[in-house]
């Protein structure tokens, strides 16, 4: 099992450092693909081996796998595999039209490997301090792939991403003081104070008054990389401008990461003050993100914006959800994070070549996609419907659940949410249409696409809708009672 | 009321920084507010130092060489290589409304005085009062970065702020535990060279490190200009 955490963490952290070494060949793309692979066995192994023998820390206590982190381990490091085989292509057009050099891919190809390292490394670290230093590390291993075009919008939406996350995560920083000042009372100086294990073993006697503003520190500053609204400002900037696999590795999962974080301080602070306070919060700002993302829906007119505002709307669903509590509401919050993260990355795979296509992101210059490209308008079409909520998809089962839960505890709150996906679905639906029916403006591509990632992703969605294996319920039900 | 001296000592260091991060409000020379930054580092070691040797707790000692490696001597010599590079050594901010922001900060002082009073009360460290103080330079340097509009000043008021959540983990804890404040100095050395690569990014870019130039992204207009992709 030590085995496999180290594979898990090391592979992604050296293949960094080989590919900063390596990466302006033409195989470091073949390596990308080649180290995810392999992180993603490991992430199997370290799944597998839950499934066996149940939950886990391991390296004294620094690291831990329980139901709630090894369903996100595996599906970070799947999403990472998928992402990496989808850039290949991607990069390889982009550099072909002389969107990019060979030394900008290098610096992508180590950033990615590195990016894979700090979210693995948040999802598996048992420690709230490592989790913060990761979650930054995060912010810092990305924004040089925002600005990686270095056009004027690129660069600024990077600055933007910088400053406001910088500024964000300095609030959770604060946060995690007080949680430590809080635990260091009960588990002593040094060591302990901040494992979660540790922690959530002595919840109920950590002080109350700390605990909840730390919990409003910790929202702030892990909520802003959630892209909750008001916080979410830098988030359609940062996807509209970035590559499209870092679009896709952002919303599939960064978000869901720093959303990881919020819950886990959840747990705590519901021991030591009672459910409720945490609970209203999330509610909240879940419920504003779903309103106010879906108003900025219907305005978009660039495709991967609409998207990126769409994610907010998502994350502000789970948030919600989350928020409400209870084992059907969390059990259908943690299926809709899975969900959603294989949906949207899906999507982002389909919207960059379709982009690359019509030589545009702007909605109105994509245009019949299915005639020149099938495959690229197919997968848009249905990784829409997918988002969207439409059944037999994943996404419609969690979101129906959300939505009875909150029908039955939270009756006010309904109206909101199904204007909130009304208008969503109202506004993407028919900028699908356009997209992907009618005349054709778009050109072919220098290479194949490399669409068969979108419809792996799409297919699990679509067998995560009809039938939801044992396993995964089961650790969907244990994480659930977990967080409450 | 009898307090320490070690602790008056504390307190003495504590009201520095508190005046630092206010003489950084109203700074306008680049040049400056880099002395400055480095001064509150300074500040900020040497009152780990004696909190470290008034209570034998050995990290603090590392946590305060760490600082004093990091804030008084890296950072700062980035920073001065950097705006060497960029020509901006001699730049000078036009600030409007220094009294006003002087104002709105000191608000935010007894703003956080209130914020950390129930805390402080629990806390059983010796330099308990402090807390206060650090959320305010905490809040200063946010303040700092909000007013400014230039890419340099915007950053140091960034690292200011990561100076003011250390000062809080020591005045309310006696610091995190080691592992973290080595992982936290690691992402702020980190953090200041990429940002070393962007300011060269932006510069390139813009003509300049004025963020005033930075407004095309709005919603509407980033479609209108959209550059094709």
């Amino acid at each position: 099992m030590n085995l496999a955490i180290t594979a898990l963490l090391g592979l992604p952290l050296v293949g960094g450092l080989i590919l900063a070494l390596a990466g302006a060949r033409p195989v470091a793309a073949d390596i990308n693909i080649v180290l995810s692979l392999f992180t993603f066995l490991a992430a199997i192994a370290a799944s597998v081996d839950v499934l066996a023998n149940g939950n886990r820390t391991m390296l004294s206590e620094q690291f831990f796998l329980d139901s709630f982190n090894v369903f996100l381990v595996a599906l970070t490091a799947f999403v990472g595999l998928t992402t990496a085989i989808y850039s290949r292509t991607y990069m390889r057009i982009e550099v072909q039209r002389g969107k990019l050099t060979e030394a900008r891919l290098r610096l992508y190809h180590s950033m990615y490997q590195l990016f894979m390292f700090t979210m693995l490394l948040a999802l598996t670290t048992n420690n709230m301090g490592l989790l913060w230093v990761a979650m930054e590390a995060a912010t810092l291993t990305t924004v040089l792939l925002v600005s990686l075009y270095r056009t004027p919008a690129s660069v600024e939406a990077a600055w933007k991403y910088f400053i406001l996350c910088g500024v964000g995560i300095a609030q959770a920083l604060f946060g995690t003081i007080l949680l430590y000042f809080a635990a260091e009372k009960i588990l002593g100086a040094e060591g302990a104070g901040l494992l979660w294990t540790h922690l959530d073993v002595v919840k109920a006697g950590l002080e109350p008054t700390v605990l909840s503003l730390a919990f409003v520190f910790l929202l702030l500053g892990y909520g802003t990389k959630v892209g909750l609204v008001p916080l979410h400002n830098w988030l359609p900037d940062a996807h509209a401008e970035g590559p499209t696999p870092v679009s896709a590795v952002l919303s599939g999962l960064l978000l869901n990461v720093a959303l990881y974080a919020v819950v886990r301080t959840k747990v705590l602070v519901d021991g030591a003050l009672g459910a409720g306070f945490a609970g209203t919060l999330m509610r909240g700002f879940g419920l504003l993100s779903v309103v106010v993302a879906a108003l900025f829906l219907s305005r978009q007119k660039d495709v991967k914006r609409l998207f990126a505002y769409s994610s907010i709307e998502h994350m502000g669903l789970v948030t919600f959800a989350f928020g409400m509590g209870g084992p059907v509401a969390t059990f259908a919050g943690l299926l809709h994070m899975t969900v959603h993260s294989l949906t949207k990355s899906a999507i982002f795979f389909a919207v960059g070549h379709a982009a690359q296509k019509a030589g545009s992101q702007v909605i109105d210059n994509i245009r019949g996609l299915i005639k020149t490209s099938p495959p690229v308008g197919w997968g848009l079409m249905l990784g829409g419907l997918a988002i969207l909520g439409m059944p037999p998809f994943g996404v419609f089962a969690s979101e129906f659940l959300i939505l009875t839960t909150a029908i039955a505890r939270h009756p006010w709150t309904t109206p909101f949410l199904v204007a909130g996906l009304g208008i969503a679905f109202a506004a993407i639906f028919q900028r699908l249409q356009s997209m992907v029916f009618g005349e054709t403006t778009v050109q072919a591509l220098p290479y194949r696409p490399a669409i068969i990632p979108v419809f792996v992703h799409l297919g699990f969605v679509l067998i995560l809708g009809l039938y939801l294996p044992p396993f995964l319920a089961d650790w969907y039900r244990q994480a659930a009672r977990l967080i409450g | 009321m009898n307090i320490p001296i070690s602790a008056q000592l504390v307190n003495l260091f504590a009201a520095l920084l508190l005046l630092i991060a206010f003489a950084m409000l109203s700074q306008r020379r680049i040049v400056s507010l880099i002395h400055l930054y480095a001064a509150q580092g300074f500040v900020l070691a040497v009152s780990t130092l004696i909190v470290a040797h008034s209570t034998s707790q050995v990290h603090l000692v590392y946590s305060a060489l760490l600082t004093l490696a990091l804030k008084v001597v890296a950072l700062p010599w980035l920073l001065h290589r950097l705006i060497e590079r960029l020509n901006v050594r001699w730049d000078v901010e036009t600030l409007i409304n220094i009294p006003t922001t002087m104002i709105v900060g000191i608000g935010l002082v007894i703003f956080a005085f209130n914020l950390a009073l129930p805390i402080s009360q629990l806390s059983g460290t010796i330099i308990r009062s402090t807390l206060g103080i650090a959320l305010a330079s905490v809040l200063l340097s946010f303040l700092m970065m909000l007013t400014r509009a230039k890419a340099v000043p915007q950053v140091i008021g960034f690292l200011a702020m990561e100076n003011g959540l250390l000062f809080a983990a020591t005045s309310a804890t006696y610091g995190m535990p080691m592992v973290v404040e080595l992982g936290i100095a690691l992402d702020v050395l980190i953090g200041a060279v990429i940002l070393g690569i962007f300011f060269f990014q932006i510069r390139e870019t813009f003509d300049s490190l004025d963020l005033h130039h930075m407004e095309r992204l709005r919603d509407e207009k980033a479609a209108i200009e959209d550059s094709p992709r």
